[in-house]
């Protein structure tokens, strides 16, 4: 028989979810989100350049809570992805592969991307109390 | 290319149940992964009962006693069952390790039972791996010297040595290959963690003097470079070796040779 009427056994159905894995498609994910995420500030850019009303409008979106929610995913999706790249260029020199370090450079990773996040935002609702 | 669902002919279906005997007091439910090119049917899963008191306690044993007692036609890959040939590597409850050393009783509930995923299914839990043997001959796995042959061994300090050990001990039954999900995606091109340690094993080797030959070999987007440390590789193996830090020495390598 032709080899490509074999089946393709199961991968993904079946593979039991690894903390590690989890977190790398994270990284994907949020890398793509990011790209996604950078549009929007170009439309930020493009409404400014375009008059005060214009700009009022987007501003406008974005002070919705759902334009809310959006920019508070696109900062954590920022911190993860940002944490989790010095992850991997702490990787690239050799160091961390053990299993249990890469487990609890993970858990670093994902902590610290909430607590940045979390600061973040504190930071800018208290900067907009003040002006 | 990413797929990831199953095509139309691998979706696997629902098997048979095969009971323990009777008066069997401690039984356990093997679920196991079954295809046959000769009936056209699609793969199922059939579960087996089986009496853990006339049992030995690996999942090597539970197959031989399942294949010897009640289908003869599970069909599988075995030899050594200590540990060494790397024959029997499946995925058992969701994990890539060998048969012959995993305890029964590491299984909490049923033990389930699947081929290496991502693999083109030969027969039940017999994968074909001409492709994973076809990258393995691609970095030519062996000792390659300029040198005249010497008369006597080729010598190595005691440092030079421990390079190689987590490397050599690598039995190929490409169990960290079929747990990646790039080699899942890329199967093609990307070389994957078991041919890659190999790779790493002969550029860590003091006797081997050709390292830029075999680095230009590798510097390519896909051979070396789909390893995106998903760690899946090291996870899995059933040595404890670290397939993920050698294809980092071998990516610090590709570096280091730039200056």
């Amino acid at each position: 028989m032709s080899s490509n009427d074999r089946p393709l056994s199961p991968h993904l159905q079946i593979y039991r979810w690894q903390w590690t894995m989890a977190l790398s498609i994270l990284h994907r994910a949020t890398g793509i989100g990011l790209a996604a995420g950078t549009l929007l500030l170009v439309g930020w850019l493009l409404a400014m350049s375009e008059g005060p009303e214009r700009y009022a409008a987007y501003q406008g979106i974005l002070d919705h809570w759902f334009g809310r929610l959006l920019l508070f995913g696109w900062t954590w999706a920022l911190f993860y992805h940002l944490c989790n790249g010095i992850r991997h260029l702490i990787w690239d020199t050799g160091r961390g592969f053990e299993l249990n370090i890469a487990a609890a450079s993970g858990y670093i990773v994902g902590g610290a991307s909430i607590v940045l996040t979390v600061i973040a935002w504190v930071a800018s609702y208290s900067n907009m109390g003040a002006t | 290319m990413a797929e990831f669902s199953l095509p139309a002919n691998s979706k696997v279906g629902k098997g048979e149940t095969f009971k323990a005997p009777e008066g069997a007091t401690r039984t356990k439910c093997f679920s196991i992964y079954r295809w046959s090119a000769d009936d056209g049917a699609n793969p199922r899963v059939d579960t087996f009962e089986v009496d853990l008191d006339t049992c030995g306690p690996m999942v090597l044993d539970a197959l031989i006693k399942i294949k010897n007692e009640v289908d003869s036609s599970v069909t599988f890959r075995r030899s050594c069952r200590e540990g060494i040939c790397g024959s029997c590597a499946m995925n058992i409850d969701g994990m890539n390790t060998l048969a012959c050393t995993r305890y029964i009783d590491d299984s909490k509930g049923d033990v389930t039972i699947y081929p290496l995923p991502h693999m083109a299914v030969v027969k039940d839990l017999v994968t074909d791996l001409s492709n994973a043997y076809a990258q393995l001959s691609s970095i030519e796995p062996w000792l390659k010297s300029s040198e005249n042959p010497p008369d006597r061994e080729r010598l190595q300090t005691p440092g030079e040595r421990k390079e190689l050990d987590g490397l050599y001990e690598c039995i190929l039954c490409f169990s960290c290959a079929t747990s990646c999900p790039s080699y899942w995606w890329n199967s093609e091109r990307y070389l994957g963690p078991a041919v890659l340690l190999q790779a790493y094993r002969w550029l860590a080797d003091s006797r081997d003097d050709h390292k830029g030959e075999r680095l230009d070999n590798l510097e390519d987007p896909f051979r070396l470079y789909r390893c995106h440390t998903i760690m899946n590789c090291t996870a899995t193996c059933p040595k404890g070796l670290n397939p993920a830090k050698a294809i980092a020495e071998i990516k610090k390598m590709m570096l280091e040779r730039q200056g």
